[in-house]
């Protein structure tokens, strides 16, 4: 049946993620808060993440830019992005925002320059697989599956 | 009291096996938090955290909102303010502005409020920082990200249960949750909620081998823990 066939392709693919490292126990709570009173609560966490990420990672461009650089102001920017990537279980942008900090501590330019490329590509990365993921829930949903989140 | 109703609501609220007594919760439809975050996210997940666990939830993203929901703000007098009673503030630390800790100074300054029940939380597990909030009057620290485990726990505070025990404040606060990560660890003699403190089931956490989630044994059964740094 393909509602099986589905969901066994999401439990897969789930798994992969915490494998892999993409995600880790804290977005297995975020499901857990899903139910049926409140069957999109995964899907508008996560896209209030992507919005957050995506603002942060313009302001951190920005700030990247200036000729002053505003440290400060960066550790901020990555001290948010690290707090709702760790809510929502983004375990590599959380580490990549952690490793960025050392180097804002360090004020060193070039160094935050390429950690902003990193927490750029982890965010991205993360972005697709979650949107994956929530997309085969929606495709389980639609075929009159249960959400297997 | 519709009782059958309230019943139904908490069969559907149990997500996890540990099985609570919710009979001190009878009056929850009635409980009311004010949730204090910066952060959109995390404004989001507690919101739904406490919802879950059967609380009204006011959520507001500064301190300076948070004092003018209560009344509180010298410059403007209180908007929101619907006479609603709000039995707990579970604030985040680091915020633009007015941080958790000047928010929570604050509130217990306060003739009115300072009753209230105010809970901290934050990424960053600084025991001096943990220490300071405690210091100035705070229920409970909790180091983010919060699950359910912790809201679970903090019910205690909210229906007095916590306050009861209020000359042990010291004892109670100052003390290191032991999860299921740290295998064989003694019952702490003195918590509110033998229940509570031990059975969280949170799931051991692949980064490091202790998660504490906020504080109830004492730190020197286990003086190794007093040197954790999560980051």
């Amino acid at each position: 049946m393909e509602v099986d066939q589905l969901q066994r392709t999401f439990h897969d693919y789930h798994a992969s993620l915490f494998n892999e490292g993409f995600l880790d126990e804290q977005f297995v709570q975020l499901q857990q808060l899903q139910d049926e009173s409140n069957p999109g609560f995964v899907v508008e966490v996560v896209s209030l993440f992507f919005e957050d990420s995506e603002r942060l990672l313009n302001d951190l461009s920005k700030a990247l830019d200036q000729v002053n650089v505003d440290f400060r102001k960066i550790d901020a920017h990555v001290h948010q992005l690290k707090g709702s990537s760790s809510s929502i279980g983004a375990q590599r942008v959380r580490n990549a925002c952690i490793a960025f900090r050392n180097f804002c501590d360090e004020r060193n330019i070039e160094a935050c320059l390429q950690c902003l490329q990193q927490v750029r590509q982890e965010y991205l990365l993360v972005k697709t697989k979650l949107e994956a993921l929530l997309r085969l829930e929606q495709q389980i949903v639609a075929a009159g599956g249960a959400s297997p989140m | 009291m519709a009782k059958n109703g309230v019943f139904s609501r908490l069969r559907r609220l149990e997500k996890s096996e540990e099985t609570e007594d919710f009979s001190a919760c009878l009056d929850s439809n009635e409980v009311h938090v004010l949730a204090v975050d910066d952060s959109l996210v995390d404004r989001k997940v507690i919101e739904r955290l406490l919802k879950i666990t059967a609380c009204k939830v006011t959520a507001v993203d500064s301190g300076r909102s948070a004092l003018q929901f209560l009344g509180l703000d010298e410059e403007k007098t209180s908007v929101g303010f619907d006479g609603l009673k709000v039995d707990l503030i579970i604030t985040d630390y680091c915020m633009p502005g007015m941080t958790g800790y000047e928010l929570l100074k604050k509130i217990k300054g306060s003739s009115t409020f300072r009753e209230i029940p105010v809970v901290i939380m934050s990424s960053e597990n600084v025991l001096a920082r943990i220490d300071r909030c405690l210091e100035e009057g705070a229920e409970d620290f909790i180091v983010k990200p919060v699950k359910l485990s912790d809201v679970k726990r903090l019910k205690n505070y909210m229906f007095g249960e916590g306050r009861v025990q209020r000359q042990d404040r010291g004892l109670n606060k100052r003390k290191l949750q032991e999860t299921c990560d740290v295998s064989a660890s003694p019952s702490p003699p003195s918590s509110p909620s033998p229940d509570d403190a031990l059975s969280s089931p949170s799931p051991p956490s692949g980064s490091s081998p202790y998660s504490p989630r906020s504080f109830f044994s004492s730190p020197s059964d286990n003086p190794s823990l007093l040197n954790l740094h999560f980051d």
